[in-house]
């Protein structure tokens, strides 16, 4: 990727931006637009933007597929035991009341909690997927486009 | 006719778009285009929800602190979770085409639907013999 | 003012789906369904849908137009040739049309704030949100709290696609052809 210059400078100066937007959508989903699915998949956008740039090999170094499949099913599990949590503490399965002392702490726990698993089965998710897309073929040359 | 027109003229557009959609689905036999017209139909179908859950002089569904109208909030949450279930069967889709033409060799319906006869007529002719 | 934004966006939106339905060459028609999903994500922001709009916006212009191109580049580019106009699908997509319009015509008006809709359970979920969670975005809270089952269900989906496309995608193209899945040749 010797000859895309720009691509490659300016993807290097935004790549840390976007991830940081993503985490700030993340947590700031209770506060304005925002919350777990579009965080997640602005964090996979700046991972796919790194291997449309410098190669799937590196991404895969980097992120690697064996740690994205733990993180995947770990987001879906930490929401089912967030509401396994709030029955613990005697309430209902997913009851958010139950998780704190005070009803509005327990309710901000639950949503930030689970908005954080929702974000991180996402972004496994999309990385895992076009990372199986793009790992079925070889490199394609610029000129076939 | 001109009330109920400006009363419902969001709505009409948006099914002309579904309709435009679904006739990509239907019409055109190429796998690629079918998933496309599947995606625009998904996204007018959207469109048709959050429509009817706008209220006229209403703001985004955020708590400012200010007293004030907003729109109905639960279409937006349904929504949500159906662009996310549309954009999974769009994945598991296109993984379907990609494995259909590495066994076929083509993604055109017809060529495929040909490739079936031929080879279930040669599986005939091996079992019979 | 926002019915002009209205009627142009939702007209830019019918050309591109009949420039989508006219093209013949894939890469087009990828691009321009992304062009659609953000046109539709500006739509939804006048229609005051911002979280969908985010939302759609991220997915649909982002993700899906991504997914897209990675299976063109495993397929065909073009579309074979066909009839100008398939009588058969037109005449089910007129008639599907027709029964839906008719439908519409008993619906409540376009931004009729005493609509069914509204008056139902919407309330109660937002007064709730200002007085027991105290959360500014009343759609998360929804999301979360009111309807967190649902989304307990929506993020297993997601994580189903994902186990999904894996099986299918996961192993490179030469080890699925040595297991055998290639298809013998025509005429063996």
């Amino acid at each position: 990727m010797r000859h895309h210059l720009v691509l490659r400078v300016v993807a290097k100066l935004l790549i840390p931006f976007i991830i940081l937007y993503g985490l700030y959508v993340q947590f700031h989903g209770d506060y304005g637009p925002g919350g777990g699915f579009q965080a997640g998949v602005i964090v996979a956008s700046a991972i796919i933007l790194y291997a449309l740039i410098f190669g799937i090999e590196r991404t895969r170094q980097i992120f690697r597929p064996e740690v994205l499949l733990v993180l995947a099913p770990l987001g879906v599990m930490l929401y089912a035991l967030v509401g396994f949590w709030a029955m613990a503490m005697g309430g209902a399965y997913l009851d958010y009341d139950f998780l704190a002392a005070n009803d509005t702490a327990g309710q901000h726990i639950g949503v930030i909690t689970v908005e954080f698993g929702v974000g991180l089965t996402v972004t496994a998710v999309m990385t895992l997927i076009f990372l199986a897309y793009a790992g079925r073929t070889h490199e394609i040359d610029d000129e076939d486009w | 006719m001109l009330e109920l027109f400006f009363a419902k003229y969001n709505y009409w557009i948006v099914i002309l778009l579904m309709m435009i959609g679904l006739y990509v689905v239907v019409a055109r036999g190429n796998l690629v285009k079918k998933i496309i017209g599947l995606n625009i139909f998904q996204t007018s179908v959207f469109l048709l929800y959050i429509s009817m859950g706008k209220v006229a002089g209403g703001t985004a569904p955020i708590l400012t602190g200010k007293d004030e109208v907003f729109s109905n909030p639960i279409p937006h949450v349904l929504i949500l979770t159906a662009i996310v279930v549309g954009i999974a069967t769009s994945a598991l889709g296109l993984a379907m085409v990609v494995r259909i033409r590495e066994a076929y060799d083509t993604i055109e319906e017809d060529e495929i639907d040909e490739a079936e006869k031929l080879d279930t007529a040669a599986d005939h002719a091996r079992g019979a013999r | 003012m926002e019915l002009l934004i209205d009627i142009v966006l939702l007209g830019l939106l019918a050309i591109t789906a009949v420039a989508i339905v006219a093209t013949r060459h894939l890469f087009v028609a990828t691009m321009l369904a992304g062009a659609y999903s953000l046109t539709s994500a500006a739509l939804l922001v006048n229609l005051d849908a911002v979280d969908v709009a985010f939302t759609e916006a991220a997915v649909g212009a982002g993700v899906s137009t991504v997914l897209m191109l990675g299976t063109l580049t495993l397929t065909r580019r073009r579309e074979k040739a066909h009839r100008k106009l398939s009588f058969g699908p037109l005449l089910l997509v007129l008639a599907t049309g027709a029964l839906l319009i008719y439908g519409t015509v008993d619906m409540p008006a376009f931004g009729d704030p005493n609509a069914p809709a509204m008056l139902h359970i919407a309330p109660d979920y937002i007064a709730g949100t200002r007085d027991d969670i105290r959360m500014p975005n009343i759609v998360t809270a929804i999301l979360a709290s009111y309807r967190g089952y649902d989304t307990l269900g929506e993020t297993a989906v997601v994580f189903t696609a994902c186990v999904g496309v894996l099986l299918m995608l996961g192993r490179r193209r030469d080890e699925d052809e040595e297991a055998g899945s290639r298809r013998p040749e025509r005429g063996a």
